[in-house]
């Protein structure tokens, strides 16, 4: 029951640090975060055709479920100013998304379970 | 939480990405159970677009009653068939059953033809007599060849000349083909207008027939007859064939007379607009084509017989409430791929859900990432990022791309890498297949 407390204040804590971020106050604010919430989930759909549901498919392509939050969006955002020289694919991905979705993307991935 | 597995639903509560009624609507209740439908949704066609469609619709609404009509229990991809055709790969590795979207999600899967639909009364008629009825239809119903359209080539030519443009006896054909042909022959592929299915395939194709005839069959030819100028990855192919076939493969294109107007499977000969006679030992001709059968009964089709739809949410233009994925749309600039079949598969379930709801549709984005194995440790890549801007699709500007030309052999190396662990990634995505079954 603790453990749900604590769920339940950090996703609130989250919502407004959501609203907070995009730069709004107040009810509105959360309810614009909420909208583009839905469209990062969106985003990372589109990774799990090479990375499997929810990113767990361990194949030479690296897994994302819970993977480190901050390692996940430094890659992203590296891979978008191309600053990952050995990279093929994710370069020319990443440049279609602006670094705050990577970032949200990121956050999605870091928050799943590696396992099943 | 409390040791159990962390799944979207309970991620998106974890990061707040959920609205409070979603969250509670979550709890307490098996995931993916039927808990008294709030919509029922038929998906025709079990391929990339649709079995992604059935998939995530139950992912996103565990209620929604799902029904999945695909007359095969066992579906072959047409991705990697030109691997085995090289004889890199067994075809029973390219076979995907519907177990997991019928044990996990609890999609009723009925193996049985959609072929005819009502939709005025939203009923579609199954070969074997039943009907269902939908609240709203998601039709993924592939392609279908425009036989006779180019002179010669019908369903009989096929037996001789095959396609292979579908997997299954079409591809066996052209492999036993392959396999008696005399080295020293000459193997002689027909490629289409734009547009059709899998714009990199003809390419691909004849890469990996050339790899075996190289080991098999050293002294015979490759010749692509085409009705254009210009194809996908054109840079990045006719660099690897030099490294690979030398001038095994030989390309002619629209200017050059390649624009094959007759077919004579007879004779194994095809004639082109200016009158030039190829003779082949094994013709493989990849014909004009159209949207899947089931578009045309559900008059989603338009004159050029592809599936015209609103960029959104890829519901149809012309009957509301079908909405229609995969090669049988007209999605320019998106490609006719099995990747970008499967990613608008996931939108289209997205919208279904929020429009079922009353709910406004949130933002897409779709990307495609097609693999071309040109030899078995040499792989090339066109990547791509769509939007809706203006009300229609396009490229995010300054995204994606192909493979950079005159790259070194490691990264050839690693894209075909990549290749193979693409297919496992999407497989598992679209069918759950884990990674060597």
């Amino acid at each position: 029951m603790r453990e749900l407390i604590l769920l339940v204040g950090l996703a609130l804590g989250a919502v407004l640090a959501w609203g907070i971020a995009w730069g709004g106050n107040g009810p509105e604010a959360v309810e614009e975060g909420a909208v583009d919430a839905e469209r990062a989930e969106l985003i990372a759909l589109t990774c799990t055709a090479c990375h499997g549901t929810e990113g767990r498919v361990v194949t030479e392509i690296p897994p994302l479920a819970g993977r480190p939050e901050a390692v996940l969006q430094a890659q992203l955002i590296a891979f978008k100013r191309d600053e990952m020289p050995q990279a093929t694919v994710m370069p020319r991905l990443a440049k279609g998304f602006t670094e705050e979705e990577l970032r949200v993307v990121a956050r999605y991935f870091a928050s799943l379970d590696a396992d099943e | 939480m409390l040791g159990k597995p962390v799944n979207r639903r309970e991620a998106l509560k974890r990061i707040g990405l959920m609205g409070a009624g979603a969250v509670l609507a979550g709890c307490g209740l098996p995931a993916y159970a039927n808990r008294g439908s709030n919509g029922r949704v038929v998906v025709v066609g079990g391929g990339f677009g649709g079995a992604t469609a059935a998939k995530y619709l139950k992912r996103f609404q565990p209620s929604l009653d799902v029904t999945l009509v695909e007359p095969s229990r066992r579906y072959y991809t047409c991705p990697f068939t030109n691997l085995y055709l090289a004889g890199l790969r067994d075809f029973e590795s390219l076979g995907h059953d519907y177990r997991e979207l019928e044990d996990t999600y609890g999609v009723r899967v009925v193996h049985d033809l959609a072929e005819d639909v009502d939709v005025d009364r939203r009923r579609l008629k199954l070969a074997e007599g039943a009907e269902l009825s939908w609240d709203r239809l998601i039709l993924s119903p592939g392609i279908d060849f425009r036989w006779g359209a180019l002179e010669g080539y019908d369903e009989a030519a096929a037996e001789k000349a095959p396609h292979a443009w579908k997997a299954g006896p079409q591809t066996h054909l052209l492999r036993a083909q392959l396999e008696e042909m005399e080295d020293g022959g000459n193997f002689v592929l027909v490629a289409p207008e734009n547009p059709f299915r899998c714009p990199p395939g003809p390419y691909e194709r004849v890469s990996l027939v050339a790899h075996y005839l190289k080991h098999n069959k050293p002294r015979s030819k490759v010749l692509l007859l085409d009705a254009k100028d210009n194809f996908s990855k054109q840079g990045l192919f006719m660099e690897g064939w030099a490294e690979h076939y030398g001038d095994m493969i030989e390309w002619v294109g629209l200017s050059d007379d390649g624009r094959v107007i007759r077919v004579d499977a007879d004779r194994l000969e095809v004639e082109t607009e200016f009158g030039t006679i190829h003779r082949a030992s094994v013709l493989n001709v990849v014909p004009p084509q159209k949207a899947g059968a089931i578009a045309q009964r559900a008059g989603v089709a338009d004159e050029s017989g592809w599936v015209p739809v609103e960029p959104n949410t890829f519901e149809s233009s012309r009957v509301p409430g079908v909405y229609v994925i995969g090669d049988a749309t007209e999605a320019a600039p998106m490609p006719k791929s099995g990747f970008v079949a499967s990613n608008q598969g996931k939108i289209t379930a997205r919208a279904v859900v929020a429009d079922l709801a009353g709910r406004e549709v949130p933002e897409a984005s779709w990307t495609n990432t097609c693999y071309s194995v040109i030899a078995p440790e040499w792989g090339i890549t066109v990547a791509n990022v769509f939007e809706v801007h203006n009300g229609d699709l396009r490229e995010v500007p300054g995204s994606g791309g192909v493979s950079p030309s005159g790259a070194a052999a490691s990264f050839r190396r690693n894209e075909a890498l990549y290749a193979e662990a693409w297919y496992a990634g999407i497989t598992q995505d679209v069918w759950g297949t884990r990674p060597g079954e």
